[in-house]
């Protein structure tokens, strides 16, 4: 009986390490070949030594990749881009949880609903004709003394951040977390004459830090992973995220060893986060689940 | 604002607190002391009413106006644009031009070829994804030496971004790449593997393989958050009435995931219909038309050819595609309910 259960528990082990083993091959793969000349590469590839870092190990397709693109102009977009993106995102979609769920606002019923409504549209539908309605807006701006006003959006820092900053999801996290918060916190607050907005910045926001994280790696992660919509509304190289940049190292000669690198250069950033703040990743992705 | 005072003190609720004196309302006594019939008189008289409709409103205005920006008036665009001759960049005028977009749409082979390739790839995706993810939440739902690690090596691919991915698997999947060299290691020199993404015949079942990889690990957790919510007492009565593991998961697990699963399901399933990042990094809609997508066509039209009505067209069927789904999907909740 012992024995059997023993077994049964080996059994189930070895199908734990099967799937660990699926789930981390080709990422193993990626960082080892992004070591590694294109010849060995192909030269290990036969063998176990495809997952190991043996025979020539350099960083040589490292610096290969900042002569071939100019990826730290890609990364400093893309880390700025993400984090303006989710600074004002947790600021703006806070700011609106709180009044919807601190106060007596006429009409807040009819704006929350009409919020949620929004979850239910895809940003794949609305990309197509934001592209063209982002084209239209104007846009100001200050040169030396003059105020410069054209339309049109495309090809800039903005269209990159601003229609992505509300989000109905996150008002309805911080909504969700808000409404746990005892009331009576606020009471006393104003007892002692805070304003709204005080009562916002030094009550509920302090005590708001697991919704606020989960807020924060929901707007990070799509951020920079965005590929579609910087794909149709930014052309100038400076302007660039990373995801984009990949599109450089197909043109003329490829090489693979290169291209692992750069792949390893936009992902271990993410993958570092990851693995510091785990808890708070897996928490955001749970709570995706009450979406529905 | 200047007409109400701000109130130094918290007042009391409405129906118990006698009227301020301090009251800019002259007639505010009356209301104030017959408690029931008259409550929403006295709420609007309330001192600070005024000045916290203004502050509520300054602190949703910001998002309520991004989002009528971003999605509402898109949304509205999108609709009326399809019907029209729009272009991204033209001088011309915008006119009207009824259901001819859609005439053309429906026409077209190649969208039939998209809405025909989505299907196949959530017809395989929408199951297996999702079981798998559900036995992949199986094996670290209960607490073991090493729990952790496995969720972290099985949440991996997720925090890895698809255009990593479709660049990682474009690489293992040429005809001398890793997959085959895999394949024919692990069969001792029998199969000898196709050049995948070349050949129309295993493509999508390339891209499938690869879409499901990465995104297993986001639904494990979404299925363990729905695990550890089934009570614990419920599988302590089903060990005392000797129910083997197979009864277990049947009659306890099962039933108890009964919204996760749908909700799993219908996430998969919109993440399905809108497949683009992997077809743009892999294979551009090729060979053959074999791995076209309906965003992809959208993309296609909208942004390459510009004819920004044509792709709202495609966008709006797309949309319409993701209401069945989640009209489908409250129609199975609502009836077992």
């Amino acid at each position: 009986m012992k024995n059997q259960l023993l077994l049964k528990n080996a059994g189930t082990m070895l199908v734990r390490l099967l799937f660990a083993v699926v789930a981390v091959f080709p990422i193993l793969f990626m960082l080892v070949s992004s070591l590694k000349p294109d010849q060995q590469i192909f030269g290990d590839m036969s063998s176990l030594a495809a997952f190991l870092p043996v025979g020539n190990i350099s960083l040589d397709n490292y610096a290969a990749v900042f002569d071939r693109v100019p990826a730290a102009r890609f990364l400093m977009n893309s880390i700025g881009v993400s984090a303006v993106t989710v600074i004002l995102g947790i600021f703006v979609n806070s700011l609106c949880a709180f009044a919807l769920s601190r106060m007596q606002v006429r009409g807040k019923r009819i704006v929350f609903m009409a919020i949620l409504a929004t979850l239910i549209v895809p940003f794949q539908t609305l990309a197509l004709p934001l592209v063209w309605w982002v084209n239209q807006l104007p846009y100001f701006e200050l040169n030396g003394f003059s105020l410069e006003f054209s339309r049109g959006w495309l090809d800039t820092y903005q269209v990159q951040i601003i229609p992505f900053i509300a989000n109905a999801f996150s008002i309805y996290l911080f909504h969700q977390y808000f409404e746990s918060i005892p009331k009576e916190l606020d009471e006393a607050a104003r007892i002692d004459g805070a304003g709204w907005f005080k009562i916002y910045r030094k009550v509920v926001m302090p005590l708001s830090g697991p919704a606020t994280a989960t807020v924060a790696i929901l707007t990070f992660l799509p951020a920079w992973n965005s590929y579609l919509w910087p794909l149709m509304v930014v052309q100038s190289e400076e302007l660039r995220p990373v995801m984009i940049g990949i599109q450089y190292f197909f043109q003329l000669n490829v090489s693979w060893g290169e291209v692992m690198a750069y792949a390893s250069l936009i992902t271990v950033p993410v993958v570092v986060l990851f693995i510091a703040f785990q808890r708070s990743f897996i928490n955001s992705i749970a709570s995706s689940g009450v979406k529905g | 604002m200047a007409t109400t005072p701000l109130p130094t003190r918290r007042p009391a609720p409405a129906h118990v607190r006698p009227a301020p004196a301090s009251s800019s309302n002259g007639n505010k006594r009356n209301g104030s002391n017959d408690a029931g019939n008259n409550r929403s008189a006295v709420r609007r008289r309330r001192p600070g009413f005024r000045r916290e409709q203004l502050s509520g409103w300054g602190m949703m205005a910001p998002a309520a106006l991004l989002l009528l920006a971003f999605i509402f008036i898109p949304a509205a665009l999108g609709f009326g644009l399809a019907f029209t001759n729009a272009r991204l960049i033209s001088p011309r005028p915008v006119e009207f031009v009824g259901a001819d977009n859609f005439v053309r749409l429906f026409t077209d082979p190649t969208f039939y070829r998209a809405l025909l390739n989505v299907a196949y790839f959530a017809v395989i995706v929408v199951p297996v994804q999702s079981g798998l993810a559900l036995l992949m939440a199986l094996l670290i739902n209960k607490k073991f030496r090493g729990v952790n690690f496995f969720r972290t090596v099985y949440f991996l691919p997720v925090v890895t971004s698809m255009v990593v991915v479709s660049l990682l698997w474009l690489f293992m999947y040429r005809k001398e790449g890793l997959i085959n060299e895999v394949l024919s290691a692990i069969s001792f020199g029998l199969i000898n593997g196709p050049d995948w993404l070349a050949d129309p015949n295993t493509a999508m079942p390339a891209i499938i393989i690869l879409s499901i990889w990465q995104a297993a690990g986001f639904h494990m957790i979404i299925w363990l958050a729905g695990l550890q919510s089934i009570s614990g007492e419920l599988y302590e009565a089903a060990q005392l009435d000797g129910t083997s593991r197979w009864q277990q998961f049947r009659f306890v697990t099962w039933p108890g995931l009964f919204h996760t699963r749908s909700l799993v399901l219908v996430t998969i399933t919109i993440q399905a219909l809108g497949l683009f990042d992997q077809i743009s990094v892999m294979t551009q809609g090729g060979p053959m038309d074999s791995t076209t997508t309906i965003i992809y066509e959208a993309v296609q039209s909208g942004y390459r050819q510009q004819e920004t009505s044509y792709a709202s067209a495609i966008s709006l069927v797309f949309f319409v595609l993701v209401l069945i789904v989640s009209a489908v999907q409250r129609h199975l909740t609502r009836e077992k309910d």
